[in-house]
């Protein structure tokens, strides 16, 4: 068999941007994307899948990069909370979720940002059921979720209109 | 328009919260995203058993190990600390005892957690196990082996009795005199935020920590206590914090070890906990029995009440002389109740110890106090809310406990939920499985007494402006995503007539922030944001002086509005704020002022009379709607309706965002959330563990378990608080459970008397029904506990003074009361 | 953090050589598809492979194909299940019960299938298990759900597999010395640590479905609208003639013991009956019968025994015609669609 490498080296498409990266194979990406890429506005609440803190866009699609293997991540395109805003404009659902109350505490927003962005992306004709739904599985303490749902749905608004 | 008169220019008005730009760009810090040049990684050591004595420690494999710093234990902590004076019983990691699973014991600093982790593994530890005591009742059956040994007695940390009237005679006399007991379970913050930290030696040679806390001052002190440093050495910020809560209260075993390693090392030094971690840091709700005895007239008033609480405190000593008073002493200020007798006592027991969360001590006896209300109402015939209206406290009175109720809007509040839940037309119509709950609080705003004994300001507050137009303010308070830096930059905006985002907050670093008590007690908006208002006010007296003199008008003509100075008969006459300052600069020097605010004083005399008085009470109504299947007591809450008497709401959708937040940890507590503890068989093991230290297994409340809250804020602004406004973090949260209870009984005719509100007791209670029998799921009995001889005070109806009657001939005979 | 444990990690092209690792590595190696389960155990050191044979780069895993029947590769996620229109009623509720969105875009079919089975003792921390000794599935010698019990009694966790049961579904086994295939219950075993019948040099390649015209249903009982685990999940597949007589009928249980199973004495009890309240009763009873949880999970064990009468009665009427959608909205907290 042959010796585990001491650290990996792989390129991904971080926020629209080629980055190379080095770290250790067991990493995970919220690991390497936190310690290796300085990358912190992506939270932790638990490292298992639980709580949805740690979600990110790979590939467009909302997932846990606590359960990533980073080592799995090479030349794919991950999004996260640091890439949301185009220059110094804030992506509608950020200004939504800042006027609406959507953050208090502000840490579950980085992954309710990610897994609000790729529902709307798919469409911004949604329900409040359907924004429910689609931020289940991201635990929020400090909301009971109605003014982040307040602020999906102002969101999707806004960018119908932008559609149009 | 004259200055005072002036419209609101933020105060009142929906605004972006001004740290809300970096926490939806993710460039909010929290203390785990920190990070430094040469930094270290801890992991600690924790006790496998629940109760046991370290007989030996260790560590040379672990130092040996490739990539570890150092190994810290408790020999490298002699001095004890604790967050109250009373209860200094913890260490940063145990010297010799450990008093439950997940207690600290050792400590690795390497490279990176990974090491650490691995170096943990190759610490030895020799134990010799103790007897493990559960529950209170345990406790009480079991004074040895002590857990501790200070306290009352035996394994009792707290015992204490008061007693306002004479409670027996008044119930002797009343018309009915109803006795129920309950059990309120433990649960806990479940921050999203694991608690970090990160100490580091700075280029002055002084220690700064970083770290996940509500109350950097008092972490100060008893990092200067733990350390044997001056005080003046030591720097702490409270980073952000990503929840809190309650369950960042406490100075924490991990701050102070990171502290010691730091300093021993001089690297910085860096740790963040597990979530399971997190679960044995605890200091959470007390799981609380509870014994009502209650008197009322046959129309519906109360004439007394006996309450008894029994609280199971966990292996440390923590917030828990305070808990024990607030599960008792502001059942008064809800309703008049001319007479009360209150007893309690905390135990400890071989858990993680048991604190502060959201409503500290008082939502286990509100559950209690407001569901025998509804029982009370039934007997009675009398419509719940109905009930509640005849009797609110008044506006300006005395609580038969010498606490002085200010403002009150909690008649307006229950009409408001009344009308928007169309209760009259619902309650007690509604078809089998369906039903509406109501139920009230009262909770306070911000505690009268420092947590240590000073005649200290309890918050400061330091405002510099120059001419570059910045305002900076300065304050030790602390932002958990309550919103605190918000309300101090929207007080300071309001009276400077500025918008908030020229405003710069610069809060909770004991390095440069003058001193505020914490983020506890809902006590920031009133007491930071009076501090703020006296600083701002004599900045802006400072500037109408100078901006007078060029406008020729009296200072009191001068408006500060909507970012110009101006007189107030002619709007079109005046300058830029900028200009304001330049003028005022160049005419008195710096402009800084500060402001600071010290509670009133309490007007109760008696040894306690500290804990319950406050500024102001913040006061809430609650209408929950049920669906409960008869078949399977599948529990379902389509709405609920809350109207919250806030004085003023200062940015309502924060303040609306509080009360939702509020209701959704109430429902959360009333249906899910439960601290609890597994013992295995005994005679096989001595294992007493949480049963479900993880996010996925401690249930909260998701989106989609999450009905839609209908909010009323009710504005009457109280005179002791910035622009009138009161608490509103932790307030709403207190009628939930209860009303909860009482909306199940309204849909299916049992009582739950004990939370959370599961649907197997709700089934159950209707399997009880169905066989005749009387269909309530709850605690049987209240075990006899020793509580001593009451402090007796006379009520202020009855011509006491506040103090305590001192001489035995003074207090009106009285029968012997059973335990 | 929590942090993976060191491993080695292989990424092959194709079933052949995956399979060919598989059998090289031995018991040491580990498949890994989704990640959602093995990574958490691994971080809990359930499980520290010394090597991890991904499955994700592997193309035919993701295969969709239609015949007398639907065949889906193992590797397609929870997610692109849902996105399948032909996917049957049964199995597109319980997939879209599993856990969250974002872990249905991670966690795949086959991964479902092979799920770890759990308990309250052992889906915790090292140090947790360390404090009560551990148990008898990992590095103990006692159950501690049962302490007489020799065998361990951690329970099946699946949400696919009691639908796909119901559906009478089969799975594709394939190994270096070629594939086999057999029934989804024939997959398990009712032991909570040997929980499946899969040879360690087997891979799950391929679900296959049987075009029975069924109509199917599923109900999970779980505490909250989402993340949790079952702990107790009703799947049931009915043929009818034209009279609204059960031709064939599949009732499967999950959560319930240590492997999802078919309940054959309902089963069969259905068949050529009409779904009359009566006939609804007596079969939920012999559903119920089955039931035997253990304490091991969320919620009260004897409550969760006495509701499975109920959860089977939800799914029996649900598939008369009874307008079941409050109830399901109830109980799922969700709209599901077939």
């Amino acid at each position: 068999m042959a010796a585990i490498p001491e650290r990996v080296h792989l390129t991904y498409l971080v926020n629209g941007e080629e980055v190379p990266v080095s770290f250790a194979p067991y990493k995970t990406l919220l690991e390497v994307l936190r310690e290796d890429l300085n990358l912190t506005g992506t939270k932790h609440g638990c490292e298992l899948g639980e709580c949805g803190a740690c979600a990110v866009l790979i590939d467009g699609e909302p997932k846990l990069s606590c359960l990533t293997l980073a080592l799995e991540c090479g030349g794919r395109s991950i999004q996260t909370v640091e890439g949301l805003a185009q220059g110094t404009t804030l992506h509608p659902l950020q200004a939504a979720f800042a006027d609406h109350g959507g953050s208090q505490c502000g840490y579950c927003t980085p992954g309710m940002l990610m897994t609000a962005k790729a529902l709307l992306d798919g469409n911004p004709n949604v329900s409040r059921e359907q924004i429910k739904q689609a931020i289940s599985g991201n635990l929020c303490r400090c909301t009971g979720y109605q003014q982040i749902v307040d602020a999906i749905e102002s969101a999707a608004a806004e960018m119908r209109g932008a559609r149009k | 328009m004259s200055a005072q008169e002036k419209r609101f220019d933020v105060v009142g008005k929906n605004r972006r919260r001004v740290d809300g730009r970096a926490k939806a760009t993710g460039q909010t810090q929290f203390a785990d995203d920190l990070v430094l040049p040469r930094m270290l990684h801890c992991k600690m050591l924790r006790s496998p058993h629940p109760h046991a004595v370290i007989e030996e420690i260790l560590t040379a494999k672990a130092a040996k190990h490739p990539g570890v710093h150092l190994v810290l234990t408790g020999k490298d902590f002699p001095v004890p600390f604790g967050i109250m004076p009373v209860s200094l019983d913890e260490h940063a990691l145990a010297p010799e005892r450990v008093r439950y699973v997940g207690d600290p014991i050792a400590a690795v600093v390497a490279k990176d957690e990974q090491t650490a982790a691995e170096a943990l593994e190759l610490i030895e530890v020799k134990f010799r196990v103790l007897p493990t005591i559960s529950s209170p009742q345990e406790a009480l059956q079991n004074p040895e082996p002590r857990i501790h040994d200070y306290g009352e007695q035996g394994n009792i940390h707290r015992n204490q009795s008061y007693e306002f009237g004479d409670v027996e005679e008044a119930l002797a006399a009343s018309d009915h005199v109803f006795e129920d007991t309950f059990f309120f379970e433990g649960n806990t913050h479940l921050a999203m935020e694991q608690q970090a930290s990160l100490a580091a030696v700075e280029g002055d040679g002084k220690l700064l920590l970083t770290t996940s806390t509500q109350n950097p001052h008092y972490l100060h002190r008893q990092l200067s206590r733990v350390l044997q440093m001056p005080a003046a050495h030591i720097r702490v910020i409270a980073a952000p914090n990503g929840g809190g809560f309650g369950g960042k209260c406490d100075p924490a075993n991990h701050e102070m070890v990171v502290a010691k390693a730091a300093l021993v090392l001089g690297r910085p030094v860096k740790i963040c906990l597990t979530r399971e971690e997190v679960f044995y840091q605890h200091r959470g709700r007390h799981p609380v029995l509870m014994k009502f005895r209650t008197g009322v007239t046959k129309d519906g008033k109360l004439t007394a009440m006996h309450l008894q609480t029994l609280l199971d405190g966990g292996g440390y000593g923590s917030h828990g002389p305070a808990s024990t008073f607030y599960t008792g002493v502001l059942t008064p200020v809800t309703y008049e109740l001319p007479r009360f007798k209150f007893e309690a006592c905390r135990t400890f027991t071989n858990k993680p110890p048991c604190g502060p969360k959201r409503g500290h001590g008082t939502p286990q006896p509100r559950f209690g106090q407001e569901v025998q209300l509804d029982k009370i109402a039934e007997k009675l015939k009398l419509d719940p809310a109905e009930l509640r209206l005849n009797m609110v406290t008044k506006r300006d009175s005395l609580t038969a406990s010498w606490l002085r109720i200010g403002s009150t809007g909690l008649a307006e509040c229950i009409r408001q939920v009344v009308a928007r839940s169309d209760w009259k037309s619902r309650y007690d119509k509604l078809p089998f499985g369906r039903g509406l709950g109501l139920a009230c609080s009262a909770y306070m705003c911000g505690a009268g007494v420092s947590i240590y004994w000073n005649k200290m300001p309890h918050s400061a507050v330091q405002l510099l402006l120059d001419r570059s137009g910045q305002v900076t303010v300065f304050c030790g308070a602390t932002e958990l995503g309550q919103g605190s830096d918000d309300v101090l930059a929207t007080i300071v905006a309001e009276v400077l007539g500025i918008d908030t985002g020229l405003v710069r907050c610069v809060t909770g670093d004991t390095g440069i922030t003058p001193i505020d008590l914490g983020s506890y007690s809902s006590r920031v908006t009133i007491m930071m944001g009076n501090a703020a208002l006296q600083a701002a006010e004599r900045v802006r007296e400072t500037m109408a002086e100078a901006a007078s003199e060029s406008l020729g008008i009296p200072p009191d003509r001068v408006v500060f509005s909507q970012g110009r100075v101006f007189a107030a008969e002619d709007p079109g006459k005046g300058m830029s704020f900028v200009e304001a300052i330049a003028l005022a600069e160049a005419k008195s020097g710096t402009l800084s002022t500060v402001g600071s605010y010290s509670p009133p004083k309490a007007p109760g005399k008696y040894k306690g009379a500290g804990v319950g008085p406050s500024p102001a009470y913040s006061f809430s109504a609650c209408v929950v709607e049920t669906e409960v299947d008869p078949r399977t007591g599948w529990i379902t809450v389509p709405k609920i309706w809350i109207a919250h008497d806030i004085g003023r709401a200062l940015n309502p959708v924060l303040a609306r965002g509080q009360v939702i937040g509020g209701i959704y940890m109430g429902l959360g507590e009333a249906l899910m959330e439960e601290q609890v503890f597994r013992r295995l068989p005994p005679k096989l093991s001595g294992a007493l563990v949480h049963r479900m230290p993880s996010m996925l297994e401690y249930k909260s409340l998701t989106s989609l378990d999450m009905p839609e809250v209908d909010v009323a804020l009710i504005e009457d602004p109280d005179p002791n608080c910035p622009f009138g406004a009161k608490e509103v973090g932790q307030g709403p949260l207190l009628p939930v459970m209860p009303a909860v209870a009482n909306a199940i009984y309204d849909a299916v005719g049992v009582r739950i008397d004990e939370v959370p509100i599961t649907p197997d007791k709700v089934l159950r209670a209707l399997e009880l029904k169905n066989a005749g029998k009387n269909p309530r799921i709850g605690p049987e009995q209240f075990p006899s506990v020793p509580y001593p001889k009451p402090i007796f005070v006379l009520p202020p109806g009855e011509g006491g003074d506040g103090g305590e009657l001192k001489s035995p001939e003074d207090k009106p005979e009285r029968k012997k009361v059973a335990a | 953090m929590m942090r993976l444990p060191w491993f080695d990690y292989r990424a092959p092209r194709s079933i052949a050589e995956a399979a060919k690792i598989l059998a090289g590595e031995g018991p040491q190696a580990m498949l890994i598809a989704g990640g959602t389960d093995l990574l958490p155990n691994m971080k809990r050191r359930h499980q520290t492979p010394k090597v991890l044979v991904s499955l994700k780069g592997i193309p035919e895993l993701k295969k969709v194909s239609n015949g007398s029947g639907i065949v889906f590769g193992s590797g397609l996620t929870l997610s692109e299940i849902l996105n399948i229109e032909k996917t049957p009623t049964a199995l597109r509720q319980a997939t879209a019960q599993i856990a969250t969105a974002h872990l249905r875009n991670m966690g795949t079919l086959g991964g479902n299938l092979c799920l770890d089975t759990r308990c309250t003792y052992y889906n915790q921390n090292y140090e947790w298990r360390k404090a009560i000794d551990f148990c008898l599935k990992k590095d103990g010698a006692t159950c501690w759900v049962a302490t007489a019990s020799k065998r361990c009694v951690a329970v099946s966790s699946t949400d696919t597999a009691p639908a796909l049961i119901a559906l009478n579904a089969s799975v594709v086994l394939t190994g270096s010395s070629g594939e086999r295939e057999i029934p989804v219950d024939a997959l398990y075993r009712n032991d909570g640590i040997e929980y499946l019948s899969r040879r360690p040099d087997e891979i799950l390649t391929a679900i296959k479905i049987p075009q029975k015209n069924f109509k199917s249903t599923y109900w999970k009982l779980r505490r909250r609208g989402s993340f949790d685990f079952p702990i107790l999940g009703v799947a049931v597949a009915l043929r009818f003639s034209s009279g609204n007589i059960i031709q064939d009928a599949r009732v499967a249980l999950g959560a319930v013991a240590s492997r999802p199973f078919l309940v054959e004495k309902a089963s069969e009890y259905l068949k050529g009956k009409a779904l009359s309240d009566d006939v609804i009763a007596e079969a939920c009873a012999m559903i119920a019968s089955r039931a035997k949880p253990m304490d091991n999970t969320d919620m009260d064990l004897y409550w969760r025994k006495e509701v499975a009468d109920d959860f089977a009665g939800y799914a029996l009427r649900e598939l008369r015609g009874d307008d079941m959608r409050a109830m399901r909205m109830r109980i799922a907290r969700q709209e599901l669609t077939g």
